[in-house]
């Protein structure tokens, strides 16, 4: 009995590496909101695929909270491509693991960049509180729900946005300071995600405003009626670039580069574009971006870079511990 | 060293196992979480471990667990009472639903919770015209804390109720203790280092607890977020070694205060004598 134990064991160990085949399917690590978006781009790629190799392929999806997801990807999950929404969590693949060449944003169209978003703001139906521009929202009696910027890329999004907006409007950076002081003074509560957050201002009641990705706010209106909340376009806010990558170390090794390239290529063609806009994805390559004018209202978008030189920078000055986020809460 | 040879066989083969056992689950990871720190220097762990936020995120934890696992341990002690001593219908579901919070995934029970004890949820709103707010407040992390700690009480006081027999009561009874003298003198001390050992599990649960408290804590920095927080907080900015600091922090700080309940139930098993065997 217990030698057949060990002979089962062992063959059921022998037989897991054999079932996998090599080059028929690619495994695409993402962030944690991208589940419906990658469900209909992967089928659609898979189609295609098809049609043009006659292989069958499969696409592997993992999902979950974007630096968690990296984290992974660094301590050896064997990630075909990494798509991720916001550019520091590929970067690391890079910085702690070598997996990728430095200068990985070269390696495809747009800086890599296939798809962006951008914070809005969601209000109850009516807008009570005159909710109009970033101003609005650092008015004592408003309440704003953010994600925590310190656990969440939607969060660091929106806040970068409050400080880019009062850059661009001429003010220094102690003017600035003092706005997302005054901001975050009104949020009453700082959930971990975005989802979180959208969950405390939607079924909670918490709050006059939500900050969110645009493509967040067009889902809850989907989900649950427009007749509930009103979407308000700031002035002005910041680009939220969700960049792709294919992992060199890991194609290399599985002999995957081919397939994994042409699956990132086509995040940017036509049908990839047309698919991220149907999920309100902004789509970034300039043919498709005419189609879907009406969708996506024309916006003052600036990227992190032309305000914080880069993304690095960014997160050093006001994200890490002691930074200027921390200030506003033990000052 | 002579040995006292056992009546059962194996075991230096089953200490082997066990220090295997412990190793590979216990110790190894817990090692590897203190060499990381060695990592830093000195004034980087100082600097990592003292910061305003990490401390009065220490607090909060601490403080919460502590009030949490108090309340436990009256209403944890209350329920096995009622489910060891008195029969009534529906008294089976009763006990199962006692380990709900153990089976339910805590993020469920957050999120719950938080539905509950917000402004707009079914007791929150009852709270809210006195003006006490539940979730998104320091309270809501107790009461989260309190419900996930409640079955360790229950399931380690339960037992040794039902094996207490009556007729010690009545005996004592008969020699002419009061109700209060029977509790205080024959039932306290038979329960007293199970219910020790139910605190102690209830309290060191509600330190490393995350999911079901981030849904309902709010999370402000120096107010409602707790130690496990700071370390995910940490991670996310790629930060390990700062990560691991406060983690061996909150690691020693329990350890020390597991040991201090230990060392307390040693001292008491030795001042009241034996009585629960």
């Amino acid at each position: 009995m217990f030698k057949y134990l060990i002979s089962l064991t062992v063959a059921l160990l022998g037989a897991v590496p054999i079932t996998v085949s090599a080059e028929t399917s690619i495994l695409n690590v993402s962030y944690d909101v991208s589940r419906e978006y990658y469900k209909d781009l992967n089928a659609a790629f898979i189609t295609y695929w098809k049609e043009k190799t006659g292989e069958t392929i499969t696409v592997n999806q993992s999902h979950g909270g974007s630096t968690k997801q990296a984290r992974s990807v660094v301590d050896g999950l064997q990630a075909d491509v990494i798509t991720m929404n916001r550019s520091p969590d590929i970067d690391i693949l890079h910085e702690k693991a070598k997996l990728i060449p430095k200068d990985w944003q070269g390696r495809l169209p747009n800086n890599s960049v296939p798809t962006a978003s951008t914070p809005v703001f969601l209000v109850r139906k009516g807008n009570p509180k005159q909710i109009k521009d970033w101003d609005d929202l650092v008015k004592p009696n408003v309440s704003v729900v953010i994600p925590n910027p310190k656990t969440s890329g939607n969060g660091k999004y929106s806040y970068l946005a409050a400080w880019g907006y009062v850059v661009r409007k001429g003010g220094d950076e102690a003017k600035a300071k003092d706005f997302v002081t005054k901001l975050f003074k009104n949020v009453p509560v700082l959930d971990t995600g975005g989802r979180g957050a959208t969950t405390t201002f939607v079924q909670r009641d918490i709050g006059d405003v939500l900050i969110t990705f645009e493509s967040e706010v067009f889902l809850i209106q989907k989900e649950l009626g427009s007749d509930k909340f009103e979407i308000v376009y700031p002035s002005v806010s910041i680009l939220a670039e969700n960049p792709v990558a294919l992992v060199d170390k890991v194609v290399d090794k599985r002999k995957s580069r081919a397939l994994a390239q042409a699956y990132l290529e086509f995040h940017f063609s036509e049908k990839g574009q047309q698919i991220a806009a149907q999920h309100y994805l902004r789509p970034q390559v300039s043919a498709t971006q005419d189609q879907f004018v009406r969708v996506f209202k024309p916006l003052e978008l600036f990227r992190v870079e032309s305000i914080f030189g880069s993304w690095s920078k960014a997160e050093k000055t006001h994200f890490s511990d002691g930074g200027v986020f921390d200030q506003i809460y033990t000052r | 060293m002579k040995r006292k040879a056992s009546v059962l066989p194996g075991f230096k083969l089953s200490l082997g196992f066990a220090i295997l056992y412990l190793s590979l689950v216990v110790l190894i990871p817990l090692s590897a979480a203190f060499l990381k720190t060695f990592t830093l220097t000195w004034a980087e762990f100082w600097q990592s471990v003292s910061a305003p936020r990490v401390v009065a995120s220490y607090k909060l934890t601490f403080g919460a667990s502590l009030i949490a696992a108090i309340i436990n341990v009256v209403f944890g002690l209350l329920t096995a009472w009622v489910l060891t001593r008195y029969r009534f219908f529906g008294k089976k579901i009763i006990d199962a639903f006692v380990d709900f919070p153990f089976a339910l995934p805590t993020a469920v029970a957050g999120i719950s919770l938080s539905a509950i004890y917000s402004t707009n949820g079914w007791i929150g709103s009852l709270f809210e015209p006195v003006g006490i707010k539940v979730a998104y407040t320091p309270l809501g992390v107790v009461v989260a804390l309190t419900f996930i700690g409640l079955p360790f009480v229950v399931r380690t006081v339960q037992p040794v109720l039902e094996d207490l027999s009556a007729e010690v009561e009545e005996a004592a009874a008969s020699l002419g203790a009061n109700r209060w003298q029977v509790f205080y003198k024959i039932i306290f001390p038979a329960i007293w280092p199970a219910l020790i050992t139910g605190f102690a599990l209830a309290f060191a649960r509600a330190i490393g607890e995350y999911g079901s408290v981030i849904f309902i804590a709010g999370n402000m920095p120096m107010v409602s977020e707790i130690t496990p927080l700071i370390i995910i907080t940490k991670l996310e900015q790629y930060d390990y070694a700062g990560a691991t600091a406060v983690a061996v922090v909150m690691l020693v700080i329990s350890f020390a205060l597991l040991f201090l309940i230990n060392a307390l139930q040693w001292w008491s098993n030795r001042r009241l004598g034996h009585t629960a065997s």
